[in-house]
């Protein structure tokens, strides 16, 4: 590798994934964090629309060179099991952000306009909402949460379920992605996760 | 902006560092900017997706993601984090002579 020349910019390949060092601590009190950035991932809903922002961040992450650690619990073990991972479902109901971007076509104003509750409790709405939002993200090439995690594990995400949530569901290891590198406890994540950014979806 | 100097090549840049003139990359500068980011040689592995890049680019005007080098170019995730590791995506973008790319997927 040869050395920068003086004067010469270049983006930040390696620095910034270098957590800032601590400032020496005068009074030999502990310092802060100082090492690799590292970030951990705690997915614990299984929403499709809650699925993504935990695959998007971790991919984001591993693309940074961070090491990178999601940990599935409760709902989110639905993300990395392969019984239920392609059927993730998107409801309006609890969710007074709906808007449809379509609507504005009508009268312009309505795609800002907070779709009715009651909207989502007719029978098969929650179908055709999930298959608006799969398609929305077909169309700007994300992939469905099954391709997603193998896109994560290409990237060398390391992914883990949940011990207590995985037996209170009775679920099988043989349903998980294969990207899962185990079935850990509570403790076990705490342990991995020193020193990460830690982020609770 | 800022103007990078090396080996004879002079090149306007971001205030990141990447190049600023799509016209300004070329394969004998890609080889030179890999040597300052750690990849000794480029092989031709390495050279199919930063081909791809630009080719890809010409067309849509942006840089391609990681996803969109698989989908389209048809290139392997893993073995590019491997042959650009680190910062796969911006690497690519970087010695491709491109901005790094927008894209969040």
């Amino acid at each position: 590798m040869r050395a920068i020349p003086d004067g010469f910019l270049i983006p930040d390949f390696g620095g910034a994934s270098q957590a800032p060092a601590a400032a020496a601590s005068t009074d030999g009190a502990p310092t802060a964090y100082a090492g690799p950035r590292k970030m951990a991932l705690i997915c614990s809903k299984g929403n499709l629309d809650m699925a993504y922002p935990g695959l998007i961040l971790g991919n984001a992450a591993a693309g940074e060179g961070i090491e990178t650690h999601i940990f599935f619990t409760f709902w989110g073990l639905d993300i990395i099991n392969k019984k239920t991972n392609d059927k993730l479902k998107f409801t309006m109901l609890g969710n007074t952000a709906m808007h449809m971007a379509e609507l504005g076509y009508l009268r312009p104003g309505l795609e800002h306009v907070s779709m009715p509750q009651a909207m989502g409790q007719l029978p098969g709405m929650t179908a055709i909402a999930t298959r608006m939002m799969k398609k929305q993200m077909a169309d700007l090439d994300i992939p469905d949460v099954p391709e997603f995690l193998d896109l994560l594990q290409a990237a060398g995400v390391h992914m883990y379920a949940c011990r207590l949530s995985f037996d209170m569901m009775k679920l099988l290891e043989a349903d998980l992605h294969p990207g899962v590198e185990g079935v850990i406890s509570a403790a076990d994540f705490i342990e991995i996760s020193a020193g990460a950014q830690t982020i609770f979806i | 902006m800022p103007i990078n100097t090396i080996d004879g090549h002079t090149f306007t840049v971001n205030d990141e560092g990447f190049l600023t003139d799509r016209a300004g990359g070329s394969e004998d500068l890609a080889a030179i900017l890999a040597d300052l980011i750690g990849i000794d040689d480029l092989t031709e592995q390495h050279w199919a997706p930063l081909r791809f890049m630009r080719t890809d680019s010409a067309t849509t005007g942006v840089t391609p993601t990681l996803r969109r080098m698989q989908t389209v170019g048809g290139f392997d995730i893993k073995e590019l984090f491997l042959l650009f590791p680190g910062k796969p995506a911006k690497k690519l973008a970087y010695l491709a002579g491109l901005p790094k790319p927008v894209g969040c997927v």
